[in-house]
């Protein structure tokens, strides 16, 4: 393996030697100073991720097993700044007492599902991606029942890893119907003969359905609630916004190339299943109570945009849902690491506990205001932006009606995500919550977040940087 | 071509005074956090007559019509290959009026509010959001494009939310900004839609392509036909929708009375002046593609104007709130205004219609604010907003009095106040295009001189009621602000904007139909003199008239039960039978078996023997249905 191959694979390669590191320091540290992987892990980590952005063209490796190109890099780039917001704000909550002896733990099993993930974006066929897949999928599983002690989090790990494994069950049921009729697994081979055989769409309902259950497309969505509920707050915020992120990557990579052919029937099923997904999210968002629940399933209808843009079929459709990935993140992040700091702090969860924020919290409340106007895609912050191009993406189309649909969604939502800015800001509160200051970490974290909302949306240079690496994909 | 770049610095200075005040206002005295958003604005209102005059005189040719100007122009984004996002600034007839419109009123405004808002703990934060609106509306009106102005209409609301409910420890406010806010945005839903479909079919969002007679847009008729309509006509209406929601046409309109929960200096800038005009500049900007392109949306917009003027105007004579009193009167103005768009032609004597509407938008601008400034004094002075607790008060605020008589004689179109003009106009295009919108703006002239006058009594009139203190005239800082604008409301009229602003630029020859002009200013003062019969000292007769008139008083009176109706649809019918249910599935079911779950670890097998009788399996039936039902369609499709 020359060095060029190794800035092919950097990212896996270099979170591998991560996990490894963290691993032997956590074999060598006595338990009281535990604490130090932290600090160290969130260094390395931090070259990592600027190691990432060396450009570096296309290849392929492993005789075609493996590949990438400008746009791959972008997506790994995408997911690593989201991790490294994820991993600033769970600082605060690993350093607690009960934690501390599973700290590298928590590191390396984030690693590992990042490495899976990076994998199943880089793959050229689906074994790799498979494997991608499961190494991406059975971590989070033993991530989200990581404060084992608590009834909920082991009740999250195991409803979790159960479900994904019908959900892999049937997604390799597809991919080996794939094989059969194919005679290959290579995404290029497959592209050139895939045909609308009975069976070849079968393989591919299968293949889609396996997929939407990681995004939680309803009606593959049962499990987000349960677990996103159950887990640590960090893993949820993992859950909700890197594996979804992920997951849509891959999916309008497979679905813009893999099954291009099959388009013209699979927009139906699509277009049925984006407006179930955004009205059922949006429903059940509207009445939660719990922030994280309720994070979780407004979640689930951000999750159906997404296909808004795979609709599109064009560059913009890819550009567009990358773009809104990328500016999910941002806001999501900025939501969950509200919750979360609060969480940690005061152990409170509920709407309720919200009301009266702003009075002794201002600066979180007004992130979390900023998040939530994100979210909801108010203008000018960049959730606009990003709900703006899948819906011209759509139109473009000449999915009107679909629109339509989606608008008034995204204006539904807004109401919900009211409710919590009014409980922060309007609703009267005796005793609100104390005021506390965060560590430096969370700040740091929160701060990324709250600038990367703001300014993704003047920056007009990255929508066009990713449509221009978008445009030699679908060439 | 004459360089107006420097415009770009009329909307730039309101967002600077906004960014120093909210960082910093804290740390000032409120007098001169008043002073930096006053001095501000006025540098704007300056800038703002330099450029009028340039445009419209100075640097005008004799005998060429006006020309729309690009002064500034940055591209944004590469939407698509041919598709570009654009920020920038536009000079055109009717952008420049409406920039002497916002800044004229807003400086009032600032001003005034110095002397309003004197003694508030969050003087500055008033201003700064004053700022904030200005700089958002500023730019709204000087977006080159329909994607710029969307996202200023947006930025337009959410600082009038942060206006309205500027009082936010009184509930009534809130529950009114939160109201203002989610109505406007379920009419933005149109808007944005509209948007995608117009610039989809036409493949630009730019204005000056857009709105040329001989540009793609217009020259194809709109392209594909859906359900009896062009693509283009509905992506025309969906953008009026957007409008309709602004400007508070009907059935949009809810949102505007409760508004008035705001502070009255706003409402007299956001209420009457600026953001509901917003609706009329939206369409006046697009009147071509309207006029040429799809006539049939220009329908609808003429029917709802006319429908929500004379709906707005018989509420407006039953309620006894001041503020609202003057909000339903803005309602039924700015139906005119609509109405007026709706029925006129593209260029020559056609475009009356276009050249009359906006004239009425300036001049309403002045009368109205003027009427919402001097309802501020009297609420100022009597603390009190219902005009039943008012009597007698032109003997306490001569200067208030005076201005205000001028503001309702000019409302009432008496000649020759400028409402007179503008009105006059608005009637003679709506009798040459259709007899029916015709005869109910006639009647509403009369309504409104009615109502204004039935107002006008209410607080100057009649008896003494029991004040707290002697009610005294505002001081200086107030009372100039109405001076100015009771000039302008006086002055106005004769303003040649038949030369200035019309719908191709050329000059439009008009000349007084007296047939029209007399019985129309004949109505207005049998208005005036039944509300003098009336109301002028405390007779018997209104509970009288109320008394035979019962039930459609009561229905007025509540406001045809629109807020009513409001209520069910989203109470009874979304609440109760779409969330509840699915609300009642997440709790007995989704918790109720989350709940009986217990001690995983404990008791690992007892757990497993729970999922394998529970829920998870479920999950996996969902899931598997999910995956068939998907094949089914597969296969139906196939």
């Amino acid at each position: 393996m020359n060095f060029n191959d190794f800035l092919t694979m950097r990212h896996e390669l270099m979170l591998t030697l991560l996990a490894l590191v963290v691993l032997i320091i956590d074999l060598n540290l006595h338990n009281r100073h535990k604490h130090y992987i932290i600090p160290i892990t969130l260094g390395l980590f931090f070259v990592n991720l600027l190691v990432g952005f060396i450009p570096e063209g296309s290849n392929t490796l492993f005789g075609g097993m493996y590949r990438t190109n400008p746009l791959l890099i972008m997506m790994k780039n995408i997911l690593n700044i989201g991790v490294f917001i994820i991993l600033l704000q769970s600082v605060t909550w690993l350093k607690k007492e009960e934690n501390r002896e599973k700290i590298s733990e928590y590191f390396i099993l984030l690693f590992s599902t990042l490495i899976g993930m990076n994998f199943m974006i880089s793959s050229g066929d689906f074994l790799m991606f498979y494997l991608g897949l499961e190494l991406a999928t059975i971590p989070v599983a033993a991530l989200a029942a990581y404060t084992h002690h608590q009834t909920k989090s082991a009740e999250a790990g195991i409803k979790l890893i159960l479900s994904s494994a019908l959900s892999s069950g049937i997604l390799l049921f597809g991919i080996s119907m794939i094989y059969g009729s194919t005679g290959s697994i290579y995404f290029d081979t497959i592209t050139k003969v895939y045909a609308n055989t009975p069976l070849q769409l079968l393989a591919f309902i299968f293949f889609f359905s396996g997929m939407s259950f990681k995004i939680s497309l309803v009606p593959f969505h049962l499990w987000t609630a349960d677990v996103y509920e159950g887990a640590p707050i960090n893993v949820t915020s993992y859950l909700s916004v890197i594996s979804k992120g992920a997951a849509a990557f891959i999916l309008i990579i497979v679905m813009f190339t893999v099954f291009s052919s099959l388009a013209a029937v699979y927009k139906n099923i699509l277009y049925l299943i984006a407006v179930l997904t955004m009205t059922v999210g949006n429903l059940f968002a509207m009445r939660q109570k719990n922030m994280k629940r309720f994070l979780a399933f407004s979640s689930i209808a951000q999750a159906g945009f997404i296909l808004l843009g795979i609709l599109g079929g064009n560059v913009m459709g890819m550009t567009s849902v990358i773009y809104f990935v990328l500016v999910y993140i941002f806001s999501n992040l900025g939501a969950f690491g509200v919750v979360s700091a609060i969480s940690t702090v005061t152990g409170k969860e509920s709407m309720d506990d919200y009301d009266g924020l702003y009075r002794t919290n201002p600066k979180l409340s007004l992130l979390m205001m900023l998040s939530l106007f994100s979210l909801a895609g108010i203008p000018p912050v960049a959730g606009f932006f990003g709900k703006f191009f899948l819906f011209a993406s759509a139109a473009s189309g000449g999915y009107y009606w679909l629109v339509f649909i989606a608008v008034l969604n995204a204006t539904i939502s807004l109401y919900y995500y009211l409710l919590v800015v009014k409980a922060m800001f309007i609703n009267k509160n005796e005793t609100p919550l104390a005021f506390f200051k965060s560590d430096l970490a969370t700040r740091a974290g929160l701060l990324i977040a709250g600038l990367g909302i703001f300014f993704l949306g003047f920056w007009a240079k990255v929508y066009e940087i990713i449509s221009s690496l978008s445009y030699g994909i679908m060439q | 071509m004459a360089d107006y770049t420097y415009t770009l610095l009329i909307p730039l200075i309101p967002f600077f005074v906004f960014l120093l005040l909210g960082l910093q206002g804290h740390k000032m005295k409120p007098f001169i956090a008043g002073l930096i958003g006053t001095s501000g604005l006025g540098i704007g209102a300056i800038l703002s007559y330099a450029t009028a005059f340039r445009y419209f005189v100075s640097e005008h040719v004799a005998g060429t019509g006006y020309t729309s100007i690009k002064a500034f122009e940055v591209t944004w984004l590469h939407l698509t290959d041919k598709l570009t996002i654009n920020l920038g600034v536009l000079i055109d007839p009717i952008s420049v009026m409406m920039l002497v419109v916002i800044t004229t009123v807003s400086l009032m405004v600032h001003i005034y509010s110095i002397g309003y808002m004197k003694g508030d703990p969050g003087f500055y934060r008033f201003f700064s959001f004053l700022s904030l609106f200005s700089f958002s509306m500023l730019g709204l009106v000087l977006a080159t494009n329909i994607f710029q102005m969307y996202i200023f209409w947006e930025l337009v609301g959410v600082s009038s939310f942060l206006l309205i409910g500027y009082y936010y420890e009184k509930p009534s406010a809130v529950a009114a900004s939160k109201k203002a806010f989610i109505v406007t945005r379920f009419a933005d839903l149109g808007f944005l839609i509209g948007i995608l479909m117009l610039s989809f079919t036409t493949g630009t969002f730019d204005f000056q392509t857009l709105t040329n007679p001989a540009g793609p847009a217009i020259a194809s008729k709109g392209g594909a036909v859906f359900m009896g309509m062009s693509l283009l006509a509905w992506s025309l209406i969906l953008i009026f929708v957007g409008g309709a929601g602004k400007s508070a046409m009907f059935p949009l309109h809810i949102w505007l009375p409760d508004a008035m929960e705001g502070p009255t200096p706003v409402s007299a800038l956001i209420h009457a002046a600026t953001m509901v005009v917003a609706g009329v500049y939206l369409v006046a900007r697009l009147f071509p593609v309207y006029a040429l392109g799809a006539p049939d949306a220009l329908h609808v917009v003429a029917w709802v104007g006319g429908f929500s003027s004379i709906f707005a105007a018989v509420i407006a004579c039953t309620q006894t709130d001041i503020k609202r009193i003057l909000a339903f009167s803005t309602m039924s103005q700015i139906g005119y205004m609509m109405l007026s768009l709706g029925v006129s032609g593209f260029g020559g004597e056609e475009g009356l219609g276009f050249m009359a509407s906006n004239f009425h938008l300036f001049t309403h601008a002045m009368f109205k604010a003027l009427l919402f400034l001097g309802a501020g004094a009297v609420i100022h002075a009597v603390h009190t907003n219902e005009i039943t607790g008012m009597g007698g008060l032109r003997k306490y605020m001569p200067f208030t009095h005076i201005t205000f008589l001028i503001a309702c004689i000019t409302i009432a179109g008496i000649p020759p106040f400028s409402a007179f003009f503008s009105k006059d106009e608005i009637l003679v295009a709506a009798f040459h295009s259709n007899k029916l919108l015709f005869a109910i703006e006639f009647i509403v002239a009369g309504l409104t001189a009615f109502y204004m006058f039935r107002l006008y009594y209410g607080i100057f009139w009649g008896k003494d009621r029991h004040y707290h203190h002697t009610p005294h005239e505002a001081p200086y800082v107030m009372t100039v602000p109405l001076m100015v604008l009771a000039f302008g409301s006086i002055f106005a009229g004769f303003l040649p904007f038949h030369n200035l602003v019309t719908s191709d630029g050329l000059p439009l020859e008009t000349h007084t139909e007296w047939m029209i002009a007399i019985p129309s200013v004949l109505i207005g003062l049998l208005g005036i003199i039944i509300a003098t019969v009336m109301y002028k000292s405390e007779t018997a007769i209104p509970d009288k008239v109320a008394g035979t008139l019962k039930h459609l008083y009561k229905w007025a009176h509540r406001k045809f039960y629109m807020d009513e109706v409001y209520l069910f649809v989203t109470r009874k019918i979304i609440y109760r039978y779409i969330s509840e249910p699915i609300a009642w599935f997440d709790r007995h079911i989704i918790d109720g078996t989350m709940n009986g779950i217990a001690g995983v670890t404990q008791y690992t097998s007892v757990a497993i023997k729970e999922f394998q009788s529970g829920k998870l399996q479920q999950y996996g039936y969902v899931f598997i249905s999910g995956t068939v039902i998907l094949v089914l369609i597969f296969v139906y499709l196939f």
